[in-house]
């Protein structure tokens, strides 16, 4: 027995307390950055958040710059504002990553997500379907008798609803975008 | 003015353009055009090494001494992977390097090739930046981008693959004045707003500390001047994180002593007890803060760096200043100058006195008794035998690597090479070889345990081969040492596979390879050995029989904080709690 009387094995938990008390409130920020578009700096700024333990909820890219090569990444994710502001910073210092803007802090901005969603049925179903999806100024963008493929923008607590709402009538596949986001004003 | 070459020729010229003067290289099949360039040159030298991971090392321990970016060129696929470890080691402890792999040829690249390997994949998580060059036109303008991203800011390793046919192919090559190196600027100017909040900070505290780190060394050596003329000038004392030492002399009247888990005491309390925390290129790292939530609770905290991912990381800042040290530390001068240098006084006195009623504690006493040399009396003789020398010191991981941070004082910047944040085993040997090539006159050792040594000890034959007076001071335990102490502390005395069995006789290893070999077993011959060594014109290994069971103290114990430090043997019971044994 060791001198120090020290129980075989410990404590399941991590005692690194790597968040002391700033705050512990989760927040949802997006997050915006404008990179160079070159091979692997998608995969910098994915290794970035899955290496530190940053949770994404959900991701756009796409080149908005065609002659100057950049790309716009839109990152939606949830943390401490601490963990927030590492994100924030941890971006910023990729070589590649021009400039970084967070939208939910940096005043007002619009989000929105677009999505297709695929509804099968028929009779009072069907009807049902089209009728709510009217109020929700959803499209037709396909139909058979027996399905549509709506079309519906929004903010994605919007194409939450509608999802719900058609989930009994026959929801059948479901494909997002993920949010894309401008500040307001100029 | 621009001239058509080969990918393989530009690479040389490239290198020569950025004031390169040495490659640690070894050759392979996708970078054997390269190296046909460099064989037909006088003006860059290579050094072969015998292992892609001492050729990184090795550049490290090169621009650490010298403040310049090392260079590597190894071959693609393996020769690639055994860089990994050097290139997250150089990340960590932020050292400029510029790595250059083979690659298999770009119409080959996906087909699973032979030596083929994701480089740039596997080493984007470790590099600060990297690059595959698809076309030859791009090559020159890459390399110089490179060097400028690996030096600018916070430094780093990048790397550069250049896949065989780009190498073959020829193009024009774009001087060093054509790379884009603007969208990369990092502030180096602090907001001068919050320099005035730091000065006024520094004006009234009642118990301010420096608490230094890797940055200043980084920033070069108007960084370390200007500290030095800060402390000076105003009486605050100074301690340093073991990527810091030599910032400010180890013989300054201010010096505290390098803090953390295996810090002085008076550092550590200083770092506890304060007002005032001035960080100064250190990242609170968790070998510093110990538990964080009883982290220097009443201080007003501090913080310059260079990254600002740095800042509020795991400690919230009061006064955050991004900006390189140099340019920060002069507007603090400046500003505090110009406010007519004022400082309390009387607190400072009272303060100073405190700092010294701790000191009396002599948390580094050992007692050196019997016919076994204590590693801490080897290093206490070693010091005094070298003090003053034209000396830089490298070193392994281990017990022996927190004892030469204890025991060795450091008056420059750029004499102590170790491997702080990774805590790579393998890495002082090859370090030191880096460090010999910049400074051949110089007396370079390298403080080694023999577990560590034996990680890369293949490098014997660069030294022998460039005639490298590396001194290879091994304080033999014949055990993992700190492995051994952790185990004695948390895991009930439980040595699972920490002792070295089977180790070589490293008086006939040195011999094998050319070099020689000294045995020192009894503290009544080691000053003799150790100046055999010092005074033997080539490389040695010194093989100095040392205490097996000795432990390093003082020792902050996982989850504890700064104040309850252990100082030896006797305070050792029950210092661990459940929650401080899962940390490492």
């Amino acid at each position: 027995m060791s001198p120090l009387k020290i129980k075989k094995g410990s404590s399941k938990h991590s005692a690194y307390n790597l968040r002391p008390t700033f705050s512990d409130v989760q927040e949802t920020h997006t997050i915006a950055a404008l990179v160079e578009n070159e091979p692997g700096v998608l995969a910098r700024v994915i290794g970035l958040f899955s290496g530190r333990g940053y949770n994404i909820d959900s991701l756009t890219v796409a080149e908005v710059d065609h002659e100057g090569h950049l790309s716009r990444i839109t990152i939606v994710t949830t943390g401490t504002p601490q963990v927030i502001e590492q994100i924030k910073a941890q971006l910023g210092r990729i070589v590649a990553v021009r400039d970084v803007h967070d939208l939910t802090v940096e005043g007002p901005s619009v989000e929105r997500e677009l999505a297709l969603l695929k509804v099968n049925g028929s009779g009072d179903k069907r009807v049902e379907a089209l009728r709510l999806a009217d109020i929700f100024r959803a499209q037709v963008v396909d139909s058979t008798l027996e399905s549509f493929v709506f079309q519906l923008t929004g903010t994605p607590d919007k194409i939450d609803a509608f999802a719900d709402l058609m989930r009994p009538l026959g929801l059948d596949e479901v494909a997002r975008t993920g949010v894309a986001a401008l500040a307001r004003g100029v | 003015m621009t001239r058509q070459m080969t990918g393989a020729k530009m690479v040389v010229q490239a290198l020569k353009d950025q004031g390169v003067d040495v490659v640690f290289g070894y050759p392979g099949g996708a970078v054997l055009p390269i190296y046909d360039e460099i064989f037909q040159q006088n003006d860059i030298r290579h050094i072969l090494v015998r292992h892609e991971q001492g050729a990184v090392h090795a550049a490290e321990g090169y621009a650490r001494s010298t403040g310049k970016p090392g260079v590597v060129l190894v071959t693609s696929g393996p020769g690639a992977t055994n860089a990994v470890t050097g290139l997250t080691d150089a990340l960590l402890d932020s050292i400029p390097l510029v790595v250059l792999t083979g690659q298999v040829p770009t119409f080959m690249i996906g087909s699973d090739a032979f030596q083929e390997a994701d480089t740039v994949g596997i080493t984007r998580p470790c590099t600060k930046n990297n690059w595959l060059v698809k076309e030859t036109d791009r090559l020159s303008e890459t390399i110089h981008e490179a060097f400028h991203v690996a030096t600018s800011g916070r430094p780093g390793p990048v790397l550069i693959d250049i896949p065989k046919d780009v190498q073959f192919a020829s193009a024009e090559y774009q001087p060093k004045q054509s790379a884009n190196t603007a969208h990369y600027q990092p502030q180096v100017k602090g907001d001068q707003e919050t320099i005035t909040q730091l000065v006024e900070a520094i004006e009234n505290a009642e118990r301010p500390v420096f608490y230094t780190g890797g940055g200043v060394i980084n920033s070069g050596p108007a960084a370390s001047q200007l500290l030095r003329e800060l402390v000076e000038a105003t009486g605050i004392p100074i301690t340093s994180t073991l990527m810091g030492l030599g910032a400010y002399p180890a013989s300054g009247k201010h010096w505290l002593g390098m803090l953390g888990m295996h810090g002085l005491y008076e550092a550590n309390l200083a770092m506890h007890g304060c007002d005032l925390m001035i960080n100064v290129g250190a990242r609170f790292d968790d070998r510093i803060t110990g538990r964080l939530d009883a982290f220097s609770p009443n201080s007003i905290k501090a913080h310059i760096d260079i990254d600002p991912s740095s800042i509020n990381k795991v400690i919230k800042t009061d006064i955050p200043i991004v900006g390189d040290i140099a340019h920060v530390l002069e507007d603090v001068l400046r500003i505090w100058k110009a406010r007519g240098r004022k400082v309390n006084r009387e607190a400072l006195a009272r303060w100073s006195a405190q700092t010294e009623e701790w000191k009396k504690e002599d948390c580094l006493k050992f007692s050196q008794k019997g016919k076994v040399i204590k590693p801490q009396y080897a290093l206490q003789r070693f010091e005094a035998l070298t003090k003053g020398m034209d000396r830089y010191v490298t070193t392994e991981v281990g017990q022996h690597q927190m004892w030469a941070a204890q025991f060795l004082g450091f008056e420059d910047p750029n004499r102590w090479m170790t491997s702080g944040g990774l805590g790579t085993m393998g890495y002082g040997f090859p370090a030191s070889i880096g460090v010999q090539i910049a400074h051949p006159d110089a007396l370079v050792v390298n403080v080694a345990g023999e577990a560590s040594w034996l990680m890369n000890m293949q490098e014997m034959g660069t030294a022998v081969q460039y005639r490298l007076p590396v001194k290879q001071f091994i304080l033999n335990n014949e055990r993992l040492g700190m492995v051994r102490q952790w185990q004695e502390l948390l895991h009930g005395e439980r040595y699972s596979h920490s002792w070295s069995e089977s180790l070589p006789d490293f008086v006939k290893l040195a011999e094998a390879f050319g070099a020689k070999g000294i045995i020192c077993s009894d503290p009544a011959d080691l000053d003799d050995a150790i100046m055999e060594m010092i005074n033997y014109d080539g490389p040695v290994i010194f093989d100095c029989l040392v205490e097996k069971h000795e432990n390093c103290f003082p020792m902050i114990p996982s989850g504890a904080p700064h104040n309850k430090m252990l100082l030896g043997e006797a305070s050792t019971e029950g210092a661990i709690g459940d929650t401080g044994a899962v940390l490492v």
